[in-house]
Order: structure tokens, then C-alpha cells, then sequence
């Protein structure tokens, strides 16, 4: 089976001289090795660069200006927004609402699609793998209007319990918010058959999608998104920038989220126009320069070749399974490789994720500790917070090998 | 490796002296640190005078605050009330030993946020440990 399993296809040297970064030391004669990308990815040149330059030859605010560098900057804030749409199979920019990251975008769909549309007693389907900024969002609207909230189950393989799901969507649920791919588990979620079902029950569906985009082709229309949100900031992009995909007809219909400049069509002194969308959406001078930068990791991105940077994630992943598994005491939280993404959370017996972080960045290692934003899937799992090594395209397999020299270094601390 | 772990805060963090619940007790609080979802509880017992004539801690956590915990409950025995009010972030980073960064000053400091919060009331708390 191992000459079947996908090869890497990226040049992976040549992809780190990309990534300032990564030159680095984490301490003095230390190299970095940076395992933390489903926090946030490192940045490649060409989007700092793309940043820079905007700053350097073009700062207008957009949209309202007539002159030379508003125009310049206007044309090219909605670039980016094409070329997101693009990423993602979305039929047009309009279908785009730029927000300041994905928890942003879910707020906003709860709080305008949510707020026009849900009542009391109404069902919305949650999973319990969901990070918090896909939980809390509908904790706080189904505390102020009575709605219910239901989970897809998790199974102790890190599965979602797709058996669980015809009774579920039998509550008639108006609403099946889930992530593409678990920020803990690393599982890929089957969201496209979930969706079709969703649908089928007369729910719209939500999908996060930060964890996906950055890693994999995800398209909107192939996965049956209704709403779909991700950040750029994990996408090789800048921090502040995230993006709403909406079905037009639903944005259409959707009073707006922040009332300000830019989302007006006009103003009087007790009323107000909306404008049109996806600018009704977008309240306030946005983040320009973020966006610009966005559309430089869609770029760097689609240079690289999402296929190939999926396929070294997998064998990222492999190899991190197999070589954790043989530290005894440790125990590996998810599905094989195959239906995950490069995320490998774990626990050490008898020592705290804390402790490990701590002791890894010792030597260099950058993990995340603690409980990713992502409590009630380690309540799931019986344990208060996890270690997490997480991946992205300038990750090579010898890194891993130093996580796993750099974790029996841990155990030998505390023996 | 890291200075952090010292052999000391291994040793109170596998060995601990002071671990576990006291029934009755005059004084318990129960907090979270935010940050990894630790809890760390304490119980104490006071004498006539309110000073500690026992205590002890439980819950989960890093071998930073477990080992701070377990000093601190050592340390506070026969001391007044009055004394455990005027502890500060300096005592307990003295009595570990160590210099730590933002983020593990909160789990070095989670027990002493605790037992304050236990014997006078979260008030003012934040801003003493600030």
C-alpha cells in the first residue's frame, strides 16, 4: 500500500526560500520549526510584498474617491475580491462579502440571515466538533430568540456520526452549520453529502471553512454551500481579512450587519438606504491592504497547486501518526491520514500539553497547546486540552522527525 | 531543555504534597485558566485567629501551576489571613525560582488567584495581580 500512498509533488526547499520567516532562529542557534499553521500560516514574500507596495505606491481609502490612487486602489481591492470568488467556484464577486476573519463572517450570517429568519423553537444543526467561533455565535442567538441547537455526534474514531443525521434533519431544521474540517481532529468532514441531505430537509447549509480553503480546492457549489467563511490569515495571507461566500438571492434578502459609511446607498437624518450587495455588508473603510494581500496568497496559492500542497499535507500527516504512535504513552486524537488534513493533535501520558509546548519550543518547535478554541470536542474525548502539530506546504518530513526526538526529550524531563 | 522545569517543579508536580480536597473545610474556590481550560479548586481550614491551619488543591494543569499550587499551599499553612492577602506575583515567582513569560505567568499565578478569590471575594483581584 505504501508505493499507492501520494507522493509529495511540491519542492519544498525552493517553497521555504519563499517564506521570510522561516529563516529564522526560534532562539539563538535554534532553527524554527514552525508546526503551528492551522493557528495561522507564515507568510510568503510575495503577499508582504504585494502589501508593501500598496502602502509604498497606492494608499487611497476605496470607493468613494474620484482620483488617480483611490481608482487605482478601488480596482484593485476588487480584484481581490474576483479572485476570491474565483478560489472558491463562486458564480460571481457579488456573492463575497469581505469581513475580518471567518468568526466574523458566521456572526454575520447569524446575526442578519439569523436575526430576519430564525424564531423561537427553531432547530439549528450544530456538530460537536465545531471551533467556538462556530458555536457560541448560535449559543448567544438561540439564548435571545429560543432556538434549539443539536449536534452531529462525534465518534471515538473522530468521525461525525452521519447515522445520527436523518433524525436530526427529521426536526426540520433550518439551518446545518458545520466545518469542512476539524481545527483538533483534522477530519475532513463528508460536507457535500451532508449538505445534499440538508437540503433535502429544506435546511440551508453553512459551512467553516478555514480549516479547508487554505489546504485543499473547495467549491462552493460542488459542496452545496448556501454560506461558506474562511480566513486569509491561515490561507498564507494577512491577519484581518476574512470572507463571507453567500447564495446572492440570500444576501439580497438579508437586512445589513453594521450600519456605517460605504454600506449606505443614501442617508437621511432618520433613515437610510442600503446599498447594494455585498457592499451593504461591508460598514467602514475595510481592510484594504489585507484584501490586496489576499489576493496574493490566492495567487501564491494557486501557483503552488492546491492538489499537490492536499497530497504533502496527507503524507505530512502519515508519517506524523505512524512516528507519534511509536512514543509510548502518546495518544493520537482523529481518523487516518487519509481523511484527515495536516493536523495531528495528541496527548503524552502524564504530562500536560502545557509542558510539552513549553519543552518543544525549547528546541525550536512551535506547537499549539490548550484546547484550540475547540472545548466541547475535548470534553468529547475525556481530556482538558491536547498537543497540536499542524501543517501547511513548507513542512518537511524531517521536521516531524525532530518534533518526535524533541517529545522523547519531554518524557525524559519528566521521568 | 527548558530552565523552567527544574527538578523542584517536577518533584511537587509528580510528588505533590498538598493535593486533594478537605472536608470541612472553612474556605473553597473553583477558577479556570482560560487559556488551556485548567481548574485548579482549593480548600482551606482556618483556626480561631484565621490563621490557615490547612489546605490543599485540586483539578488539572501544567506542571507550572500544579507545582506553584502545591508550593503555595504549603507555604500559606500557619499564616493569617491577612498574610495570604498581601502575597504577591513576586512571592510565588521566588518561590518557584523561575523567570516566566506572559502567557505561563498566568498558570504560575491561577492558585493564588484562586485562593484570594476563596478567602476575600474576586474583587480587586485583577487589578493586585496586574
Amino acid at each position: 500500500m505504501a508505493e499507492t500512498r501520494l507522493r509529495p509533488t511540491l519542492d519544498v526547499d525552493s517553497l521555504r526560500s519563499e517564506f521570510p520567516v522561516l529563516d529564522r532562529e526560534a532562539h539563538p542557534g535554534v532553527p524554527l520549526i514552525y508546526l503551528d499553521s492551522a493557528a495561522t500560516s507564515q507568510k510568503p514574500r510575495a503577499v508582504i510584498d504585494a502589501m508593501s507596495r500598496f502602502y509604498e505606491q497606492t494608499n487611497a481609502n476605496i470607493h468613494r474617491g474620484v482620483h488617480r490612487l483611490a481608482e487605482e486602489a478601488t480596482a484593485a481591492f476588487e480584484d481581490a475580491r474576483g479572485e476570491a470568488a474565483r478560489f472558491v467556484g463562486a458564480p460571481s464577486p457579488r456573492t463575497i462579502v469581505f469581513t475580518r476573519n471567518t468568526t466574523e463572517a458566521i456572526n454575520l450570517v447569524a446575526r442578519s440571515w439569523g436575526g430576519a429568519n430564525l424564531k423561537q423553537g427553531d432547530v439549528v444543526v450544530l456538530t460537536e466538533m465545531e471551533h467556538h467561533s462556530n458555536l457560541v455565535p448560535w449559543q448567544m442567538l438561540a439564548a435571545e430568540r429560543g432556538l434549539r441547537l443539536e449536534f452531529i455526534p462525534v465518534t471515538p474514531e473522530g468521525r461525525l456520526d452521519l447515522a445520527a443525521l436523518p433524525q436530526l434533519l427529521g426536526l426540520r431544521p433550518r439551518l446545518v452549520a458545520l466545518a469542512h474540517m476539524s481545527n483538533m481532529l483534522g477530519t475532513i468532514n463528508p460536507v457535500a453529502e451532508i449538505a445534499r441531505q440538508a437540503h433535502q430537509a429544506g435546511a440551508l447549509v453553512l459551512i467553516d471553512a478555514a480549516q479547508s480553503v487554505p489546504h485543499m480546492k473547495v467549491d462552493v457549489g460542488q459542496l452545496g454551500a448556501d454560506f461558506l467563511a474562511f480566513s486569509a490569515h491561515k490561507m498564507c495571507g494577512p491577519t484581518g481579512i476574512g470572507v463571507l461566500f453567500a447564495r446572492a438571492e440570500l444576501l439580497e434578502a438579508m437586512p445589513p450587519f453594521l450600519g456605517g459609511g460605504d454600506m449606505i446607498k443614501r442617508v437621511e437624518l432618520r433613515s437610510f438606504v442600503a446599498n447594494d450587495v455585498p457592499y451593504k455588508f461591508e460598514a467602514g473603510t475595510p481592510a484594504i491592504a489585507e484584501a490586496i494581500g489576499l489576493g496574493a496568497a490566492i495567487h501564491f496559492l494557486d501557483h503552488v497547486g492546491l492538489d499537490s500542497v492536499h497530497a504533502h499535507e496527507q503524507l505530512l500527516a502519515a508519517h506524523a501518526i505512524d512516528r507519534l504512535e511509536e512514543v509510548p504513552g502518546v495518544k493520537v486524537y482523529g481518523p487516518p491520514a487519509e481523511e484527515r488534513g495536516g493536523v495531528v493533535a495528541f496527548t503524552l501520558e502524564g504530562i500536560h500539553p502545557h509542558d510539552i509546548a513549553q519543552l518543544l519550543d525549547s528546541e525550536g518547535v512551535a506547537v499549539r497547546a490548550g484546547h484550540h478554541c475547540a472545548m466541547p470536542v475535548h470534553q468529547k474525548f475525556g481530556i482538558p486540552a491536547s498537543t497540536r502539530a499542524s501543517f501547511y506546504l513548507y513542512n518537511t518530513l524531517g521536521e516531524i522527525d525532530r518534533l518526535v526526538e524533541g517529545l522523547y526529550g519531554v518524557k525524559k524531563r519528566f521521568a | 531543555m527548558d530552565d523552567l522545569y527544574r527538578e523542584q517543579i517536577i518533584d511537587h508536580y509528580k510528588s505533590p504534597r498538598k493535593r486533594g480536597t478537605l472536608d470541612p473545610h472553612d474556605y473553597s474556590y473553583e477558577d479556570d485558566n482560560p487559556l488551556c481550560g485548567d481548574r485548579i479548586r482549593i480548600d482551606v481550614r482556618v483556626d480561631g485567629q484565621d490563621r490557615i491551619t490547612e489546605a490543599a488543591f485540586s483539578g488539572t494543569g501544567c506542571a507550572i501551576s500544579q507545582a506553584s499550587a502545591d508550593l503555595l499551599m504549603e507555604s500559606v499553612v500557619g499564616k493569617s489571613l491577612d498574610e495570604v492577602k498581601a502575597l504577591s506575583k513576586d512571592d510565588i515567582l521566588e518561590m518557584l525560582g523561575i523567570e516566566l513569560g506572559p502567557v505561563r505567568l498566568k498558570c504560575a499565578l491561577l492558585s493564588l488567584k484562586v485562593l484570594k478569590a476563596g478567602v476575600y471575594g474576586i474583587e480587586s483581584l485583577e487589578q493586585e495581580l496586574a
